[in-house]
């Protein structure tokens, strides 16, 4: 029965975007400060730190979750998708991330990373999600700058988009 | 906003959990999904000093029909419940307050059994539990009990959950032939905690249960008869008196009376119009 002991660090290796990684932490570290300070991959940002905001979510085997409310040592084993791991390839955008820009789906854009993750994993879920659905996702999240009309106006153009490039009997 | 340090033990089975439980005693936490006992953690609300983690036990992570009851083990998720496909037929009530638990991202991975172990007085599934009489199966190293709902919650945050204990398993009963069920919440914001929350259900025999949370420490139930009967309005009226509402940043406890008033008469009337 693995034990971490709060006097040290210890190995925790997850599948971050594809990539195997090993991180050094504390037991009590949580998933967003060994993503951050630990990995590097400073995509997810950190709001309120108790699960209100949203601004750090993440998707956890395909789900999207809080990574402030999850322990890092929960995260062994487990494979994890940031904002980072969007872009089919490097300097091109997800038909959601090009959707966000074109709609002006973002002001400041500190929520985006995680609003990006939860609509990625809604629209692969269920490519067909009502509006309705999209808004009660969107309700997991804070944003204090574009109203979420905007962000809304985004996620029914990905979703056309998205559904252009997969036909239904591909 | 750091949880202050505690030791970490992955649980690989039952009795591990329970051992290390058991050494640990009232210092220890069950950490599974972690969507409640996280932030108790980061804002230093909660400091054990080992936390038992069980999201690896296969054994909690089933949902089985056994003698008419609804058993959840202690490592089902939230989101795992809500997608389960008997779920509106066998547990029409519980399917109807799933989408108001928490938001999308944290019925992710919160557990039913971690909402009910932490029982914050607006949570949707100790009212549920409550509502539907269904009971928690308590395991320590030593014993095995199942509680009542009525037993379960002691307070505000508080549950008889005894020092080396955990929650294995919570059951509810299936929905019975004749029965109307219904739920209404008012909250700022969709996932928000609630105001107030009314479960309902109507029996055959014309009595009706109604379970109100988000204004009591804990939530409360009372029998009420048909909302056509003379006698229901006072009786509703006594109830949302009886549950010592209080004004706090949300709401006035006037408003919340009136709410339970409301919102109570019109999710027992649904209730009923849903029995089958």
């Amino acid at each position: 029965m693995p034990k971490l002991n709060r006097e040290r660090r210890h190995a925790i290796t997850f599948r971050l975007n594809g990539r195997e990684v090993t991180a050094e932490a504390e037991g009590r570290m949580l998933l967003t400060d060994v993503l951050r300070h630990v990995v590097g991959a400073t995509g997810t940002h950190v709001g309120c730190e108790h699960g209100v905001c949203g601004a750090c979510t993440v998707q956890l085997d395909g789900e999207p979750v809080r990574a402030c409310l999850m322990l890092a040592a929960q995260a062994e084993g487990a494979d994890i998708r940031t904002v980072e791991g969007l872009e089919p390839a490097a300097g091109e955008l997800s038909p959601l991330q090009a959707a966000f820009r074109e709609h002006f789906a973002l002001q400041c854009g500190f929520c985006t990373a995680g609003i990006l993750m939860s609509l990625d994993a809604l629209l692969t879920r269920e490519p067909d999600a009502s509006e309705e659905a999209i808004r009660e996702h969107l309700s997991g999240h804070l944003c204090r700058c574009t109203g979420y009309a905007p962000i809304v106006k985004a996620a029914l153009a990905a979703q056309a988009r998205m559904k252009e490039e997969t036909p239904e009997n591909a | 906003m750091k949880p202050a340090p505690f030791d970490y033990v992955r649980a690989e089975t039952l009795d591990e959990a329970l051992d290390a439980l058991s050494q640990a005693g009232d210092e220890a936490r069950v950490i599974a999904g972690g969507q409640s006992l996280v932030p108790m953690l980061n804002m230093r609300l909660a400091r054990p000093s080992v936390l038992v983690d069980i999201t690896r036990l296969a054994e909690l992570k089933r949902i089985e029909e056994r003698k008419g009851s609804i058993v959840i083990g202690a490592g089902v998720r939230q989101v795992e419940l809500e997608r389960w496909a008997p779920l509106a037929k066998l547990l029409p009530l519980v399917n109807a307050m799933m989408p108001w638990v928490g938001h999308a991202q944290t019925r992710a991975r919160g557990t039913i059994c971690g909402s009910l172990a932490h029982a914050d007085p607006s949570a949707e599934l100790p009212l549920a539990l409550l509502a539907l009489q269904g009971r928690v199966h308590l395991r320590s190293r030593r014993k095995a009990r199942v509680l009542p709902a009525s037993d379960f919650f002691m307070g505000m945050m508080a549950t008889a959950v005894a020092p080396g204990e955990m929650i294995e398993a919570v059951s509810f009963p299936v929905h019975a032939m004749g029965t109307g069920t219904a739920f209404h919440e008012v909250a700022r914001r969709h996932g928000d905690f609630a105001i107030v929350a009314c479960a309902a259900i109507a029996r055959p025999d014309g009595r009706n249960r109604l379970a109100i949370g988000g204004v009591a420490d804990t939530p409360q139930v009372t029998e009420l008869p048909s909302p056509s009967d003379d006698g229901f309005d006072d009786a509703l009226n006594e109830f949302a008196w009886a549950l010592n509402a209080r004004d706090d940043l949300h709401a006035s406890a006037r408003y919340r009376r009136d709410l339970v008033r409301k919102l109570g008469r019109r999710t027992v009337e649904e209730a009923i119009q849903c029995r089958s």
